[in-house]
């Protein structure tokens, strides 16, 4: 989801890199104020493990590997701004050392990454946990966080590159969508399993989550919930012209036009509508069959130790 | 102490760093008719390859290994039409962009660079934050690869739900290394007085 240089206009470029700054700014006042210093070493620690776990592959397919991206894993372990401070040092040392995600973009690949996946993240495992007690709760929650953090995050990547013209919204929503609905099952599967390994060892540190106050979460959740409105609002609602954009290309424009004119004056139900309905119902299945699968994956794991206490009585 | 400054190092940090940003920027938004910068910045980027003597085998792998994300950019924009700026541009942007990056990595070192964030008063965690991840990295990712190894040797049936469960654990036993080790870097710090 890295953004490379020349991908983003001047204006999209300047707008997230003064909300990039704004909420890292936030989140490292936050810090100051309220981290103890002796967890100020765990941020930098925290930085190089994010580098380090993205080296552990995860394989899928034949030849082809996942790795970790970590925003709502990190959330999850370390509460909320240590989260946007330690991915923001990610993504920046990304930028500076390995040239991967331009300079421009900078600013944006810190809001996507480090901003909106973490708050969506945590947001989405403080709410299910809430539903489901326990461990269990817990590593469905994760499992489900971790997805729609990716989804999430695509999706206000998908918004900016429309914002800049580089990529028409028609083309980028559901390619960015599509992708990381899948890429998200991975991402919510392996944050999971990072997560039960912690908790199982070293309970302790599961537990000790700074919550960091709602008041804080709140803050970020509107500082995302402006980001979203900021680059996807406007096209949520320009659905159509991107639809006739495709009709063009594919040489029917004409005949489209003229019966989506026929269809406004004969039914209510205008283009958006339907487009933005069939949308909805796509994002909800994806959603649904996505929070099956965190709460077949927490079942299965928060099982698993019992099965294998009880073997080895039976062995011994 | 004794050894001659490279001609890389004779030239001050900030410059260097100031000067790749307002190129970078530069490049990534001026307009493709503006053929006059692109070239400028190119031929930039050339005299500093052999002002500086910059290697250029590790440079040119470093350019082939992250041109995918180019190539994928200007594919891209490529089946856009006519709106997009054309896939051209795109690519030579792109291109110039990371050229320019990789000759400011192999010129300035990440701790000169973090000086000069120091100065120019960046907040202090986040400096402390970048310097700790900069000397953990190499440390932590070694550690990652010894204990991926181990667990190669150890595993006799390589089944991917095994697997995926193995690398999980793996990965979880580093946040816990790290957290560990991050205590200790704490104690350490205090002993000599930090803050």
């Amino acid at each position: 989801m890295h953004l490379p240089d020349g991908f983003l206009d001047a204006k999209t470029a300047v707008v997230t890199a003064a909300v990039a700054a704004v909420g890292l700014g936030a989140a490292l006042r936050q810090l100051r104020r309220e981290l103890p210093p002796r967890r100020v070493p765990l941020l930098g620690l925290g930085a190089a493990f994010v580098f380090a776990a993205q080296m552990v592959n995860f394989p899928v397919a034949s030849g082809t590997s996942g790795h970790l991206v970590g925003g709502a894993l990190v959330a999850a372990l370390l509460g909320l701004p240590a989260a946007v401070v330690v991915v923001s040092t990610v993504v920046i040392a990304q930028c500076f050392l390995f040239a991967d995600g331009g300079v421009t973009a900078l600013g944006a690949n810190i809001f996507n990454m480090a901003m909106v996946a973490p708050v969506t993240g945590l947001l989405v495992y403080r709410a299910v946990q809430r539903i489901i007690p326990g461990l269990r709760g817990q590593i469905a929650a994760l499992a489900f966080a971790g997805w729609c953090s990716a989804v999430v995050a695509a999706v206000v990547c998908a918004g900016q590159l429309a914002w800049s013209g580089t990529v028409a919204w028609s083309v980028a929503f559901p390619a960015m969508a599509a992708i990381h609905m899948l890429i998200g099952l991975g991402e919510g599967a392996i944050s999971a399993l990072v997560f039960y390994a912690v908790a199982r060892t070293r309970p302790d540190i599961v537990g000790s989550t700074p919550a960091g106050g709602l008041r804080g979460i709140v803050g970020y959740g509107l500082l995302a919930a402006l980001g979203v409105a900021l680059f996807v609002a406007p096209f949520a609602c320009a659905w159509p012209d991107g639809l006739e954009a495709v009709a063009a290309k594919l040489g029917f424009a004409r005949q489209g036009a003229s019966s989506t004119a026929a269809w406004l004056a004969d039914y209510k139900l205008p283009g958006i509508a339907s487009g933005g309905l069939a949308t909805a119902v796509a994002g909800a299945a994806g959603a649904l069959i996505a929070f099956v699968l965190a709460l077949l994956l927490s079942r299965l794991l928060v099982r698993a130790p019992v099965e294998v206490g009880a073997k080895t009585e039976a062995d011994s | 102490m004794s050894r001659p400054a490279l001609a890389s190092e004779r030239t001050p940090a900030g410059l260097k760093l100031g000067l790749a940003l307002v190129l970078a920027v530069g490049t990534a938004l001026a307009p493709t008719a503006w053929w006059w910068w692109h070239s400028a910045v190119a031929a930039l980027l050339l005299a500093s390859v052999f002002i500086y003597r910059i290697r250029i085998r590790p440079l040119l792998a470093k350019l082939l290994w992250f041109s995918p994300f180019v190539a994928g950019a200007a594919l891209a924009s490529a089946l856009q039409g006519p709106a997009s700026p054309g896939w051209r541009a795109v690519a030579q942007r792109g291109g110039l962009c990371l050229l320019i990056m990789l000759v400011l990595g192999a010129t300035t070192s990440f701790s000169a660079q973090l000086a000069v964030l120091r100065r120019m008063r960046v907040p202090a965690l986040l400096v402390t934050t970048l310097a700790l991840m900069y000397r953990y990295l190499q440390v932590l990712s070694d550690e990652a690869q010894r204990m991926h190894r181990a667990r190669a040797c150890r595993t006799f049936v390589p089944s991917r739900g095994r697997t995926w469960m193995v690398s999980g654990e793996i990965v979880g036993r580093l946040f816990i290394r790290a957290s560990e080790r991050a205590e200790r870097i704490y104690l350490a710090m205090a002993a000599r007085g930090w803050r």
